[in-house]
């Protein structure tokens, strides 16, 4: 398995898996029309690396904005996650936000409400 | 139709590469004026919803529509007056449709804020986005991030179309 790494556009995020280090980074925004598209094959990425997860994975997800659209297929990417944590491997969530973007706090709290695995909640301070 | 400084008005097809021109236009208005984080934030939000609504559900054949209009035709118009911000999109729709929108944004405008919560999290964690890409969830999502009521009009236009106009004030 590669390691996937994908530049930010205006309309998607920065992606990086990286499965030596058993990193997993989203950052920027997520707005595109159709989210599936740009999401499926990380989603399949998450999916064979579960199969042989390392001990311990790091998630930092850092966003901008996300639209409705992704907000579905980021689900997908942590309930892959949450498959891992299951599994009985340390899976650690970085969820960061700019300060006072309660609007996206609130995001990283309702996906820790759904996934049960313990977010830690980062504020972005300039 | 709308009051007070227009920061965008346009009419016409509502394409991917019009959404990327208006979202980078309001950007820099927003920026020029030194407007609140908070504020530039929800706008940006409440537009990518309102914007990616019109792409993904304008109705592409207007039959019995004599103008010559866009295949993607819509109405985009975004005012400030005083600290409060509208957008206010218009399209075309199909007269069977307009039951099940004025019910969804009715039932939305009846809910608390605790509600609209788990509502956007119940259709986040039950629905499966369409082929198209959306997920039934952006006007819940506006509705939740202004913490206002959406205000709408169904325009007769002929026995087929109605013109559906939405304001939404930030």
């Amino acid at each position: 398995m590669e390691s996937i790494y994908i530049e930010s556009t205006p309309k998607t995020p920065l992606v990086r898996f990286d499965e030596e280090k058993g990193v997993v980074e989203i950052k920027g925004r997520s707005i595109p029309e159709n989210s599936i598209e740009f999401y499926k094959p990380l989603v399949d990425w998450l999916d064979i690396y579960a199969k042989s997860p390392l001990v311990k994975t790091i998630v930092n997800v850092q966003l901008e904005y996300f639209n409705t659209s992704s907000s579905k297929c980021i689900l997908d990417v942590f309930k892959k996650l949450e498959g891992i944590h299951k599994s009985n491997h340390e899976v650690v969530i970085n969820w960061y936000y700019e300060e006072d973007d309660e609007d996206m706090l609130e995001a990283g709290e309702d996906y820790e409400s759904i996934i049960r695995v313990p977010f830690k909640m980062i504020e972005i301070v300039d | 139709m709308s009051k007070g400084d227009v920061l965008i008005a346009y009419k016409g097809s509502i394409t991917s590469e019009l959404i990327n021109d208006v979202l980078d236009a309001v950007e820099k208005k927003l920026e020029d004026v030194n407007e609140e984080g908070k504020t530039r934030k929800k706008l940006y939000n409440v537009l990518v919803e309102s914007l990616q609504n019109l792409y993904h559900h304008i109705e592409e054949t207007h039959e019995g529509i004599e103008e010559d209009l866009d295949p993607k035709f819509g109405v985009l118009v975004i005012t400030r007056e005083n600290a409060e911000y509208k957008v206010s999109t218009g399209n075309f729709i199909n007269s069977a449709k307009i039951k099940y929108l004025k019910e969804k944004i009715d039932k939305i405008n009846s809910l608390s804020r605790d509600e609209l919560k788990d509502m956007y999290k119940f259709i986040l964690n039950h629905q499966k986005l369409s082929a198209k890409g959306g997920g039934g969830l952006g006007l819940v999502d506006i509705a939740r991030k202004t913490g206002s009521k959406l205000t709408y009009s169904f325009y007769n236009y002929n026995n087929n179309y109605y013109f559906f106009n939405l304001e939404i004030k930030i």
